[in-house]
């Protein structure tokens, strides 16, 4: 099989099984924290162990979580150099700095607290505990904040001069960082993300719901997520389509193949349906709606939209893959807006926790959110294609002076590994998530006795006479 | 500008890497030792001595490498294409021992997949990151700005000798930590082990000085030109201090010192291929002048540096403070 590739290929698809694989666990652990925060909140504000019990239920989930996340992502930061040396040659001096920064600012924090907050509770009494979990649950944003500003600036590329070894080097920080695609892409994604654990742990709280409509836990995940779908799914579309905008701004290329359109049109439909045929340069078998493509891109009905044969051959992206993976994206988008809608009206009715339907399409929607980060990366990334750099670096000329068959023995070898390893995470995720929330102890929790939890007093004092072996 | 941003970040790098060599170092060394331990119960208590920390350990290998991708490119562009097999396999080693930690208390039946993972994927890392270390000594082909050596370069007897040494280090480093966090049982299988392991590494670390001082003779030159005369006659001294504490916290039970002198004996080491490698940065193509990025990169990151480093030394400090004592073997994580 490796003869059929070429090298650059191989590198291609390596670095895109890798990151996919990667960005499923942050998707989820940015997310994850916010809401492990929130629910330590709420159990020290208000008292309530059901806080606490559904914490820890979702604690444990986030240990998985977050192992697989860090030792992917490890993968992620050496990968660059292995497979794409003249790429970081090249940028290294601008977007270095910047992995630099989530290294020092990110990492470091998330993985210095994370030890307390999953160990130290009895060590450290429950406030300093909430500081440790507010810690990693600000160290997960940061995390974003800095690679998706990495990741725009390859969308983005300003603030930048070239030095005669061919590099990229800086000449304004402040424009690379802020660059013109950052703040779009960065709320798009940490929503995606809160959206991503929100249907998760609705989905979960609904399964157990379906069997015990009385489980506490069970309750509160479901009566949370719900008004995060309520709420939060409306808002991404809002910035979904403020993104679209701003990539229509700068990659009307990446759009043109988002959409199926070859021909440069006033008043451009909107397909539904179709097969774009990038070599007969047509989009076949399209269901479209008059107009609505202009309306939606330029908010006026006889909007003017370049098609992708505006730009030259070697600079489009594919359409046949963005297409769908962005109707994917979008269609998700809008059954989270749905979901969301109809539990304010079962919540309305106060039939929130006994509407069977209601229950099992939000079971069903358990993975939508992974589904949607997905299609969504595939569909900005591949749209950025042919360039590493938009307009300034072509993939072509990124990659490593490596063999094929180096590369795809890694590949092989990554491919095989990753099934086992992160395979074997998802079997042990779900088998936790089967458990009942109200069902005793989960297994990494304490013991009843210091889960009975007085927070504050109570544990501040069997530290304090230094007995750390009482539990 | 008259500040050696260069030379700073060198020394900042040199400062993460050796950060991690002793930090994870531990860790793995738990890893390596992990199959050897008597009984599940000491390897459960093992592994729960490290738990709370393993991740902010590895922290340091990111940072080394993300670091060296924004203050060194060219190095990280000319290194990573040629240690291709060694990192992947560091990096594969690194997954099967990171996720055993959560993994392992996970399931009955497969746990044997995830104690394999756990030891296997500690002595690979370490095994691939000492033979990295070896072809670094040996030098890297570069020309025009890429890596223009063969894709087994990496493999050779030196290199070989290396990985085997960091491999005895590691586990001599994990042997004193669980000398220093357990008690009973576990402590004295541990002080068996840093007997064993750290004869080993004595003869080993010879090896290596003797066989780079043959290989290599550009490298005598440096340890005895001035300054670094002063480190090479000093050098015996300080390592039989470090012998001596080493020795005699092991005979007396002095919890701790074993494992700090252990620490020693690594940063004796370090600087002295430290000191062998300066003014290059990959050996003997590139000095650090060349690798490094403009001034308004290293400056624009040391910024943060400055700020950032020392309160990450102050809250991973505080974790290991919460932690601190002998791991009690009730309050199991598992």
């Amino acid at each position: 099989m490796i003869d059929l590739f070429s090298a650059i290929e191989l590198a291609r698809f390596q670095f895109a099984f890798t990151v996919s694989a990667h960005i499923i666990f942050p998707a989820f652990s940015i997310g994850l924290a916010s809401y492990l925060a929130v629910l330590e909140a709420l159990w020290l504000w208000k008292k309530d162990d059901a806080y606490f019990q559904v914490f820890e239920y979702w604690k444990t989930i986030f240990a998985i979580v977050f192992g697989m996340g860090v030792v992917s992502g490890i993968v992620m930061s050496y990968q660059f150099g292995t497979n794409w040396s003249v790429f970081s040659d090249k940028t290294g001096p601008i977007l270095g700095p910047l992995m630099g920064y989530e290294v020092l600012s990110a990492f470091f924090l998330e993985a210095g607290f994370l030890g307390v907050m999953l160990f130290g509770l009895n060590r450290v009494g429950p406030r300093l505990h909430f500081f440790a979990t507010l810690m990693v649950a600000a160290g997960t944003l940061m995390s974003a904040f800095w690679i998706l500003s990495v990741n725009s600036w390859m969308h983005t590329p300003v603030g930048y001069g070239v030095n005669e070894a061919g590099q990229f080097v800086p000449r304004d920080w402040w424009a690379i960082i802020f660059n013109p695609s950052f703040p779009y892409r960065l709320v798009h994604m940490v929503l995606a993300a809160y959206l991503t654990t929100a249907f998760v742990v609705g989905g979960v709280g609904a399964w157990h719901l379906l069997r015990d409509t009385r489980d506490r836990g069970a309750r509160i995940m479901f009566s949370m997520a719900m008004w995060m779908a309520l709420l939060v799914a409306p808002l991404q579309i809002v910035a979904g389509d403020l993104h679209g905008l701003n990539t229509l701004e700068h990659q009307p290329a990446k759009v043109a193949a988002m959409e199926g359109h070859y021909e440069t049109r006033e008043g451009a439909p909107l397909y539904l349906f179709g097969l774009p045929d990038d070599e007969a340069e047509k989009t076949r078998y399209g269901v479209k709606i008059p107009k609505l493509g202009s309306m939606i891109l330029t908010h006026e009905w006889d909007g003017k939209i370049k098609g992708l044969k505006a730009f030259p051959e070697d600079e489009r992206p594919p359409s046949a893959l963005i297409f769908w993976t962005f109707r994917i994206m979008v269609a998700i988008g809008l059954a989270m807006v749905a979901l969301g809608l109809w539990s304010a009206w079962s919540r309305w009715r106060g039939r929130l926790y006994d509407s069977p339907w209601l229950l099992r399409a939000a079971a069903l929607m358990t993975p939508s959110g992974f589904a949607a980060v997905l299609a969504g990366w595939i569909t900005t990334e591949v749209g950025r294609q042919p360039w590493t750099v938009y307009g300034l670096l072509r993939t072509s000329e990124s990659a490593s002076p490596l063999d094929a068959p180096a590369v795809g023995i890694s590949l092989l070898v990554f491919i095989g590994v990753y099934f086992l390893v992160f395979g074997s995470g998802t079997f042990y995720i779900l088998r936790l998530m089967l458990k009942p929330p109200q069902a005793g102890r989960t297994e990494i929790g304490w013991p009843t006795r210091t889960a009975g939890i007085t927070p504050g007093p109570a544990v501040g004092r069997r530290e304090s006479e230094g007995d750390r072996h009482e539990h | 500008m008259s500040i050696d941003l260069p030379l700073i970040w060198a020394g900042l790098i040199a400062f993460a890497v050796l950060a991690y060599v002793v930090l994870d170092g531990f860790d793995l060394g738990i890893g390596i030792l992990f199959p050897f331990l008597d009984s599940k119960a000491d390897r459960d208590l093992a592994m729960n001595s490290v738990a709370p920390v393993w991740d902010g350990n590895e922290t340091w290998l990111v940072l080394g490498g993300g670091g060296l991708m924004a203050v060194f490119p060219l190095a990280y562009a000319t290194l990573l294409p040629a240690l291709y097999a060694p990192i992947i396999a560091m990096l594969l080693g690194l997954i099967f021992r990171g996720v055993s930690f959560e993994f392992r208390g996970k399931t009955e039946r497969g746990r044997w997949l995830w104690d394999v993972g756990f030891a296997g994927g500690s002595m690979v890392a370490a095994l691939a990151q000492g033979i990295t270390l070896g072809a670094l000594v040996q030098g890297i082909e570069v020309d025009n700005r890429a890596y223009a050596g063969g894709w087994w370069d990496w493999l050779t007897p030196f290199t070989l000798l290396t990985g085997l040494s960091v491999l005895v280090g590691y586990a001599l480093l994990g042997a004193t930590w669980l000398f220093m966090k357990t008690e009973n049982g576990l402590a004295r299988q541990a002080r068996a082990a840093a007997w064993l392991t750290g004869g080993a590494l004595l003869v080993l670390m010879g090896a290596v000085t003797l066989s780079s001082a043959f290989l290599f003779p550009h490298y005598v030159e440096r340890w005895f030109s001035w300054p670094a005369l002063l480190f090479t006659l000093f050098m015996p001294v300080l390592l039989l201090a470090c012998i001596a504490v080493f020795v005699r916290g092991l005979v007396r039970g002095h919890d701790s010192h074993p494992f700090l002198a252990t620490i020693g004996l690594f940063v004796l080491g370090f600087l002295g291929i430290a000191i062998s490698f300066y003014p290059w940065m990959v050996p003997p193509h590139v000095t650090i002048e060349q690798a490094a990025a403009p001034d308004s990169s290293l400056a624009f990151l040391l910024v943060g540096a400055l700020i950032l480093i020392p309160l990450i030394l102050a809250y991973t400090g505080y974790a290991y403070w919460v932690f601190r004592g002998k791991v009690d073997p009730d309050e199991g994580y598992h």
